[in-house]
């Protein structure tokens, strides 16, 4: 076994509203044909986590764009953008959606594409992957990684989040992996068990995987928050998840 | 958790940020996750230029932000006993309360 070749690069995309905003590209090299995946990061922002996230993702051959939610807000570094975007309570779901659907577009538009593009996102990213893979088209499979306000109070909804994705679940269109901490308080095991009755009284396909020990953001491995033996466990889960939709 | 609890202040004041001292008229507090300090969640404050979006941020444990109110608290308690006056007036709430 070797390790595989993978390039990154920082590409323009085409996001909401026909606009271009710019996104990291990584993907294994060599003629493919290659899964996608768009990852969603989370209101810190673009930051190294997920960028690295994306990376562990081409590496077992996954083509992986993240794109940058917050490129309309400005220059600077990626951490005083995303203070801007969360001064302004976050971006619009609709404008996320239009970003996203341009993030699998670009993909599906690669000449070593398979044709096929998943989604996965981390904490306010995994609601917004759970919305997407409710709203958008097309998507082959989503993974949601402890995303708070799936099920959100009536007084958290507002004009840029007007509706809580588990409103939209019985327009799920792909399977789902969802990885939880159960020390976790948004999403708290209870609002996960919740959750998971409405998929499952639906008859989605889905797979909830819930981990002792371990609460929020428990892949981050920049924050004590991080639980080795459970991120381990959680990443292969996901890969193998991927490689069952996408592959 | 990803929170958008987030509080926003309007201020009369001056930051000194990687480009030297600014005006600063908006103050942005949150608690969530932090970029810098070595905990899951903070106490988040930036002091921020809405102009040229420059801002200056700290990054408290919440024990640390509620000392720091408690001795903001004090030392305006004694500082305006004895300096307030003529000259110390916030211009932005001093107009506020004409």
């Amino acid at each position: 076994m070797t390790y595989r070749n993978i390039i990154c690069d920082v590409v323009p995309f085409t996001g909401h509203n026909g606009e271009t905003g710019e996104a990291y590209y990584t993907r294994p090299a060599g003629p493919g044909p290659f899964p996608g995946v768009v990852l969603i990061h989370h209101i810190p922002g673009w930051n190294e986590f997920c960028i690295e996230a994306a990376r562990k993702l081409a590496h077992p051959g996954f083509a992986t764009l993240c794109n940058h939610l917050y490129f309309r807000m400005g220059d600077g570094d990626p951490d005083d953008i995303g203070a801007r975007a969360r001064a302004e309570g976050g971006v619009s779901d609709e404008q996320m959606l239009g970003d996203v659907a341009g993030a699998m577009a670009f993909l599906r538009a690669q000449s070593n594409a398979n044709g096929k593009v998943g989604i996965i996102g981390f904490c306010s990213g995994g609601r917004q992957t759970y919305l997407s893979a409710c709203r958008l088209p097309n998507v082959n499979a989503a993974v949601d990684c402890w995303g708070g306000r799936v099920m959100a109070d009536p007084s958290a909804l507002n004009a840029k989040q007007p509706v809580a994705p588990i409103d939209y679940s019985k327009d799920l269109n792909c399977p789902m992996l969802g990885l939880f901490g159960n020390d976790d308080k948004e999403p708290s095991p209870e609002q996960v068990n919740k959750t998971e009755a409405i998929l499952k009284d639906l008859g989605k396909t889905y797979e909830f995987h819930r981990y002792d020990g371990a609460g929020h953001a428990f892949f981050d491995w920049s924050r004590p928050s991080y639980r080795p033996e459970q991120a381990m466990d959680g990443w292969n889960k996901v890969i193998s998840f991927f490689n069952k939709n996408l592959g | 958790m990803c929170s958008y609890i987030t509080e926003k202040a309007p201020i009369f004041g001056s930051a000194k940020g990687r480009s030297g001292w600014m005006r600063v008229d908006t103050a942005v507090v949150y608690y969530d996750h932090p970029v810098h300090v070595p905990l899951d969640h903070a106490l988040n404050i930036d002091f921020v230029d809405s102009r040229s979006k420059e801002r200056v941020a700290v990054e408290l444990s919440a024990a640390s932000a509620r000392e720091l109110v408690r001795r903001i608290q004090a030392a305006l308690d004694s500082g305006e006993a004895i300096h307030l006056g003529s000259g110390d007036e916030d211009p932005l709430h001093f107009a506020r309360a004409m």
